[in-house]
């Protein structure tokens, strides 16, 4: 059985979306992928050495609220103050639960597992960001080196 | 004698974690040994068959009893 590659990019930098890169590529890595996955855009701050990943219900209909708030509550009502951390806060408490792993766990996974993370050049230098705000484990570079990986891969996903 | 080798208990797991544990335990054992794998995740029961049917691990048998989930998978 030849190994098979997956080559996933991701560009979201919130905590629901955070899960679906690292969940696909630690289980792809189990199954004997080989993984390679492009963060870009706001996918840079699920690199950073120091999460601080939120969920908001702003703007987002389909998210389930506690206490049936979605049917009643305002659509303005999503924008208030300190809104963001406590929805936050409930959904880490909900998933902890539910026996879903951290955003972390599930990157320490990706790592032990040897799934190549590079981050997008660019991004970083157009948010001014400093590299040693990032995770030791990762390589940089830009839209050539994703399709390197790209176009030997058996599976390519945008995130 | 047991009729597995070695035991994970995965119970209390979601999504991918159960594969991932299973995986990792499957890695520090030799050919042939079984390991079995208990789970609350109904989930795994699906999963664990496409992960041996995509690793070449053989299933051996997969069961429920009350509301946990057994399988027992032959490493190749």
């Amino acid at each position: 059985m030849s190994e098979k590659k997956l080559c996933i990019i991701a560009t979201k930098g919130t905590l629901d979306w955070a899960y679906p890169p690292f969940i696909l590529s630690s289980t792809a890595a189990a199954l004997g992928y080989d993984v390679t996955i492009f963060f870009t855009f706001y996918g840079l701050q699920l690199l950073k050495k120091k999460l601080s990943l939120k969920v908001s219900p702003l703007g987002n209909p389909g998210m389930p609220m506690p206490m049936g708030m979605d049917k009643w509550f305002p659509v303005m009502g999503t924008a208030i103050p300190g809104m963001e951390a406590m929805m936050t806060v409930m959904m880490k408490n909900k998933m902890k639960s539910k026996g879903i792993a951290s955003v972390e766990d599930l990157r320490d996974l990706c790592i032990e597992a040897e799934v190549r993370l590079i981050g997008c050049q660019m991004t970083i230098d157009l948010f001014d960001m400093g590299e040693g705000d990032f995770i030791d484990e990762i390589e940089l570079g830009g839209a050539a080196t994703y399709f390197e990986y790209a176009g030997a891969s058996d599976i390519n996903l945008y995130i | 004698m047991s009729d597995f080798d070695q035991e994970l208990d995965a119970r209390g797991l979601n999504c991918p974690l159960p594969i991932l544990r299973a995986k990792k335990a499957l890695n520090g054992m030799a050919a042939g040994e079984v390991l079995k794998i208990i789970s609350t995740d109904p989930g795994s029961v699906k999963d664990f068959e496409a992960f041996a049917s995509q690793t070449g691990n053989e299933l051996l048998n997969s069961t429920e009893e009350s509301g946990e989930f057994h399988f027992m998978m032959k490493k190749a």
